[in-house]
């Protein structure tokens, strides 16, 4: 057994390491967040000169051939850096979406442009009343003249503002939460019919609603199998589950660092405040739902690129659900160690804490997974 | 044993019922219950009308203008007017700053100050964290050094809680180098418009502006600022701290908190139905509000032996721990109640006026900011730990 990297692995990862390291420093990273586009368009650039936004595409698409374990070792050190570039929407899940289902014109225009990161996608799965449950859609499309007219309304649609490409699902059939009856488009965001409410995310991104009024697409909108739509959904969503794993992963890597700095270097009473042993063992505490965490990461990397089955959900789901609780864990607890100074804007501690508390957010927090995690297990 | 109100509280509960109903502004009382932000004037405002009624310094003696209520009546106040949505009080002035000048002030100091802190015209902070002296608060460093009737301040005082308003800042300081760290403090009333002061917002987390740093530079203070006698502050500190820590567990803005999200798991849909028939989701409801419940029925305990003449001792602290990791729990549920909502941010929403379509619902917005904001409840007033330390000292022995 071995847990290593490869050295093309090891490669990847510090080429990503080394770019983050040199370009995303914390008062950037601030910076960027205010901008338009609320991401740095040049570190975007720099990323797809590199080939990292090729990382998962076969190599006849232009890509690089990886799996799970690659998109890992990107994610972990953009999560490292808290970037904000919306590699996991457009390139893991929307680039996902698009190679598992497109037919061989659609990846040809659209996948290269997502690796060669010329166009950027987001993927529009969410409802305002559908909670976690990616088949619980209201959105219709209609067809009409040889193609569709979709109506509805997306939810938070992060990197959505700024997408060439969003990716949308919506009903061709079936009852608002029935597996059958989902399908994807592909829209172009500024077709008429297409509104977005563009705002900020509360960890420094950005993103929006998109409401849909009679937007009249062409058949060749269609992304995959009119109707069957949910098994890709589930199964890419799969895929960016990992993803946000080794994100995560990344961010509480850093996260722990800072604490224990702080432990080490504040003083209080006259010695560092890490001599209080009880903020030892919560140091301790937040090492091991790191590790935990980091275990789960490298698991639902390895289960990412297998075969839909219950035992590649269970394994999603429940690393989902530890990385939900150990983030949660370590940005309460980072923030408690660091005292006031861990609830201030201009310190980067509390930045690390809010995405980890937002990750937990994205793609179903922890008792989402654990649910069905407890389904899956009743299933088996 | 009887754990009911009696007859004659029922009727003071009637009494504070009616008066919220026919003086709270509802303006005001929708922006504290939409976690609107509040400005300076809608405090004021407020303040007006309870000293119009006579209920707004409920911490003083009635000779200076306070309002006699018992332990019972106060915590009855506290949970009737979180259930309304008052305005939290800003403490530092009529609760912290003034029992300390009743009770260690001189006759001076209680006429120029007292009258102006029930009529609104001063606005005090509390300076007493500085950068290095946090939990360890007697480690401060701001120093006081008297010339003629004057002292020249210099240092800083840091995370002082809506400075920016203030006119008014109370102070620890160090007057005397050479004493044990405890001995050599005093309490200084300082004019923020004495030149040398600057006050530079520190903002937190959540983007808001709640907090600041308060700089000091040969800042002149006559000595008749000083409460009490010099070197001896810190006793006079540890009192007001007293009055700082009652109250600090929150139990009747934990009702309220626990109101609200029952209201919205009602609201958000899960499963196409109300989240708050989810089991698990109500399980975690359920959870909170037994917990809210005990600590209830604790803070009542400790109310009661108060209005038997007891102190209030290592059980608030133990009150305070409690208190805050239920509020902070309720604060976690209502960010999870609305799902992925929790991660936009439509500052737009948080305005009184705003007309727009909401994105979830309309009480959805500032969730996700108060929770984060709201972890500073298990850090101020003490930090938990620090309470910890307190509850295993003075009653453990250890
Ligand atoms: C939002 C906010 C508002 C505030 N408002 C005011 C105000 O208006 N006026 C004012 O004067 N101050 C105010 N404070 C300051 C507050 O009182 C301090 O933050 C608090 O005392 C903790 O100090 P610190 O932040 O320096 O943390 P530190 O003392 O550095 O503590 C860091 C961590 O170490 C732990 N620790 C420290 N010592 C021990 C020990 N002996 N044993 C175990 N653990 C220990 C702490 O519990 C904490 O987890 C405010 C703070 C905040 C966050």
């Amino acid at each position: 057994m071995d847990f290593g990297l490869n050295e093309e692995q090891q490669m990847l990862q510090d080429t990503v390491a080394r770019l983050v390291r040199g370009e995303y420093s914390f008062e950037k990273r601030l910076a960027y967040s205010e901008t338009e586009a609320g991401f740095s368009v040049d570190f975007w650039k720099q990323l797809s000169e590199l080939g990292l936004t090729s990382v998962p595409f076969s190599e006849e698409l232009g890509g690089f051939g990886g799996g799970g374990v690659e998109v890992q070792s990107v994610m972990t050190e953009l999560g490292r850096g808290l970037c904000l570039e919306p590699y996991l929407q457009s390139v893991v899940f929307g680039g996902g979406l698009i190679s598992q289902a497109g037919n061989d014109s659609q990846k040809d225009v659209w996948l290269s442009g997502i690796a060669s990161g010329e166009l950027r996608a987001a993927v529009a799965l969410q409802e305002p009343q559908s909670f976690y449950d990616l088949n619980d859609v209201q959105t219709h499309a209609e067809k009409k003249d040889g193609g569709f007219v979709l109506n509805g309304r997306k939810a938070v649609v992060i990197g959505g503002h700024c997408a060439d490409l969003i990716v949308v699902s919506a009903r061709t059939s079936g009852g608002t939460r029935d597996t059958n009856g989902i399908s994807l488009f592909v829209l172009k965001p500024d077709t008429a019919g297409i509104e977005r409410r563009v705002y900020p995310t509360i960890d420094g991104s950005k993103g929006c609603d998109i409401t849909l009024n009679n937007v009249h697409v062409g058949a060749d909108a269609l992304l995959g199998e009119e109707g069957s739509a949910s098994e890709v959904i589930d199964y890419q969503a799969g895929r960016a589950i990992a993803a946000l794993c080794a994100e995560a992963v990344g961010v509480m890597e850093v996260a722990n660092e800072l604490t224990l700095d702080y432990l080490k270097q504040r003083k209080q009473f006259g010695v560092p405040i890490g001599k209080f042993q009880v903020l030892q063992h919560r140091m301790v505490d937040m090492m091991s739902e790191l590790e935990q965490a980091r275990s789960m990461a490298i698991l639902a990397a390895s289960v990412a690129d297998e075969e839909q089955s219950d035992e590649r959900r269970r394994a999603l789901s429940a690393a989902k659900n530890v990385i939900g609780r150990s983030g949660q864990f370590i940005s309460e607890q980072g923030i408690q160690s660091h005292g006031g100074i861990g609830m201030t804007w201009e310190y980067n501690f509390a930045h690390y804490a809010k995405r980890l508390i937002m990750i937990n957010h994205q793609l179903g927090d922890d008792d989402f997974h654990l649910e069905r995690y407890a389904f899956l297990l009743q299933a088996s | 044993m009887n754990i009911n109100y009696t007859p004659e509280e029922l009727a003071f509960r009637d009494d504070v019922r009616a008066f919220l109903d026919q003086a709270l502004p509802a303006d005001i009382s929708a922006k504290v219950k939409g976690f609107r932000h509040l400005t300076k004037e809608d405090h004021q405002r407020w303040q007006q009308i309870l000293c119009k009624q006579g209920w707004y310094a409920t911490h003083w003696p009635e000779e200076y203008g306070g309002v006699k209520w018992t332990p019972v009546q106060k915590h009855i106040w506290d949970e009737e007017s979180c259930q309304y949505g008052v305005p939290r009080s800003v403490p530092f002035g009529v609760n912290m700053v003034a029992p300390v000048i009743i009770k260690f002030g001189n006759e001076k100091q209680k006429q120029t100050y007292l009258p102006r802190i029930l009529s609104g015209e001063d606005w005090w902070c509390q300076g007493y964290s500085e950068p290095g002296a946090g939990s360890d608060l007697a480690s401060l460093k701001a120093r006081a050094v008297r010339e003629g009737d004057h002292y020249i301040v210099n240092g800083q005082k840091t995370w002082t809680t809506l400075g920016q308003h203030a006119n008014m800042i109370f102070c620890l300081v160090r007057t005397n180098t050479e004493v044990k760290a405890q001995e050599g403090i005093s309490f200084l009333l300082i004019d923020m418009n004495t030149p040398g002061i600057t006050v530079r917002p520190i903002i937190t987390l959540d983007g808001e502006h709640e907090v600041n740093e308060v700089f000091f530079q040969d800042v002149k203070v006559p000595v008749e600022n000083r409460v009490g006698e010099e070197d001896k502050g810190w006793t006079y500190a540890k009192f007001l701290l007293t009055y700082e820590r009652t109250g600090l567990a929150g139990i009747g803005l934990s009702k309220a908190a626990l109101s609200h999200l029952k209201q919205l798991a009602s609201r958000c849909i899960k499963n196409g139905r109300p989240l708050i028939e989810d089991t698990s989701f109500s399980q975690r409801i359920a959870r909170v509000e037994i917990d809210l419940t005990a600590a209830t029925i604790s803070n009542l305990r400790i109310i009661a032996a108060v209005e038997g003449g007891g102190m209030p001792g290592a059980e608030s602290s133990m009150l305070k721990v409690k208190g805050t990791e239920i509020r902070q729990a309720i604060n976690d549920l209502a960010r999870r109640a609305i799902g992925p909502y929790a991660i936009p941010f439509a500052e737009e929403e948080l305005n009184l006026d705003y007309e727009g379509e909401f994105l979830s619902d309309e009480n959805a917005a500032p969730l996700s900011a108060q929770y984060f904001n709201n972890r500073k409840l298990s850090i101020f007033g003490g930090s938990n730990e620090i309470q910890k330390n307190i509850v295993s000292k003075m009653i453990l022995g250890l």
